[in-house]
């Protein structure tokens, strides 16, 4: 037989025979596997969030409409002159009006509130002009155009629909580094955990290790299936955690799509994407085998024969 | 084979296990180490199979001054040794047959010969009926006897064995013996210690007493200084 071969032969038993070594002990191992799992699923949970939120931002790319809400009780007549106004301008492309009545009939439709709306007896809407700007118009000349709308007769309110897309990219630039920060300190948690599980499974085989040292085993013989154990834990782990995850977005699935309903994004779910899938597993089997390392390297050339 | 030189082990606590010891053991003997407990018996085997290292002096074996041995060429210099122990150190999770396998797996041979080697070590004992059994379910001499066969099956050229009749009583005792003597017949060099000195006197073999550390009598051929 090749040596190649048998060299991979030796491993793949070490791996088989490692993963018999968990069976043995299914409640143990069942609690480690979870434990790692919540620890992994935490910052992939979270990175799904943040790109998912991403993916709301990303769908109002290149949005720069602006909304003029006109004072309770101004006429429409008022509204639709300041609408050819603004349409006579070079910044600007469109302007939509949409008067009191067609957004309470539009409210009605989506939000649910018909009851509550219905109770009203007044309009409490105002008429409003929905802005779009042109691709040539400069932040500057919208920042300029939206004073001067501020001043102009009958006009409440003018609001950068696109600004709260802004303070959304924010928000989701300060939790991407905080995934980052807590994926790093939960892959130190995973790391600590396996090497304190191998640990307590190298010091419960000590007489085995003993027994193997004096027949000549080297420490790397006595060091691959802990290492093996490792990977097996992580790879679970992982495995576990991505199931955790797969079931919460199952469950937010439905409200989401409600929720972003709500903001006529054509947002959709994002799940697992390879990249995703790659870390968790990876990173699993990475931080099992760095577990592992950690109680191997100190623990397996102690134990010596006497 | 085996060279003692003015060899002195030390423990810790400055108590002299054994003070300038110094002898031969020529290929192929067969020498019983007897001597009280406490008289320095394991401490010697346990020199021989570097458990413990010489504070002064040489060990030599098959030429090399094992005392000098860097540890990370212990495990190979172990696999060219047998050991045998008292408590016959088998693991209890494991068949008679891959308890006798382990010394192979370790030295890394293909799964194929191990099964041939193994096999041919168990029916040397007289035990290949119960390649499959656990050890707890053999009775002490018959583990004693896949103890054996864990050490031969490497085929080493020297054995070394601690009290390997200690648990057992002298029928079996002498079975255990006999079994040496066999291997000892096909040129393994064997170093066995025990203090039963009845058995020797049906055995033959070469004696070495061990009294407080030193040696106190021999009938090795020379090389005692």
């Amino acid at each position: 037989m090749h040596p190649l071969r048998h060299y991979f032969g030796l491993h793949r038993k070490n791996a088989v025979e490692a993963f018999g070594e968990l069976l043995q002990k299914p409640v143990a191992t069942a609690l480690t596997i979870t434990v790692i799992g919540i620890a992994l699923a935490l910052p992939a949970a979270l990175n799904l969030l943040v790109k998912n939120g991403q993916g709301i931002a990303d769908s109002f790319e290149g949005v720069r409409d602006f909304s003029v809400y006109m004072k309770p009780g101004v006429d429409i007549d008022v509204a639709e002159k300041l609408a050819g106004k603004l349409k006579a301008k070079g910044t600007i492309a469109s302007v939509r009006l949409i008067s009191a009545d067609d957004a309470l009939a539009e409210l009605q439709e989506v939000s649910g509130f018909e009851s509550a709306l219905g109770a009203l007896n007044t309009n409490p809407l105002p008429h409003t002009l929905v802005v779009s700007p042109t691709e040539m118009a400069t932040t500057f000349q919208l920042q300029d155009l939206g004073r001067e709308l501020q001043n102009q007769p009958g006009v409440d309110q003018v609001r950068i629909d696109t600004e709260w897309v802004e303070r959304l990219n924010a928000i989701l630039d300060l939790l991407n580094r905080s995934v980052s920060i807590a994926g790093l300190m939960l892959i130190a948690a995973v790391i600590i955990i396996i090497g304190n599980t191998i640990r307590l499974d190298i010091q419960s085989r000590r007489d085995e290790i003993e027994v193997l040292k004096l027949l000549g085993a080297s420490d790397g013989f006595v060091r691959r299936p802990f290492l093996y154990e490792g990977i097996w834990y992580g790879l679970l782990g992982g495995g576990f955690g991505m199931l955790i995850i797969i079931l919460s977005a199952g469950i937010l699935a439905e409200p989401l799509e409600t929720l972003t309903g709500l903001y006529q994004s054509n947002f959709a779910l994002q799940g697992f994407d390879p990249a995703t899938i790659g870390a968790m597993l990876g990173g699993g089997v990475l931080a099992g085998w760095g577990g592992a390392w950690t109680a191997v390297s100190r623990h397996i050339s102690a134990i010596q024969p006497t | 084979m085996i060279r003692f030189d003015h060899m002195t082990k030390r423990y810790e606590g400055g108590r002299d296990a054994l003070r300038d010891i110094s002898f031969e053991i020529p290929k192929g003997e067969l020498v019983f180490l007897t001597g009280q407990s406490g008289a320095g018996k394991s401490t010697l085997l346990k020199l021989l199979a570097l458990i413990e290292r010489p504070t002064r002096g040489q060990v030599i074996v098959g030429g090399r001054n094992i005392g000098r041995l860097p540890p990370s060429q212990i495990p190979r210099y172990r696999r060219q040794i047998g050991l045998v122990f008292q408590d016959n150190k088998l693991l209890q999770d494991r068949s008679a047959f891959d308890n006798v396998a382990l010394p192979l797996v370790i030295a890394g041979m293909h799964p194929r010969e191990i099964g041939k080697r193994v096999r041919a070590a168990l029916d040397q004992v007289g035990l290949l009926k119960k390649e499959k059994s656990p050890p707890r379910t053999l009775s002490l001499g018959e583990q004693q006897r896949v103890g054996i066969a864990r050490a031969v099956v490497s085929r080493p050229g020297l054995l070394i064995a601690d009290e390997p009749t200690g648990n057992l009583d002298p029928e079996l005792s002498l079975d255990i013996m006999r079994l040496f003597k066999r291997f000892n017949d096909i040129g393994v060099t064997m170093v066995i210690a025990t203090h039963d000195l009845n058995l020797l006197d049906q055995l033959g073999g070469k004696r070495l007493v061990l009294k407080d550390g030193e040696i106190a009598d021999h009938n090795l051929p020379g090389g005692v200084s």
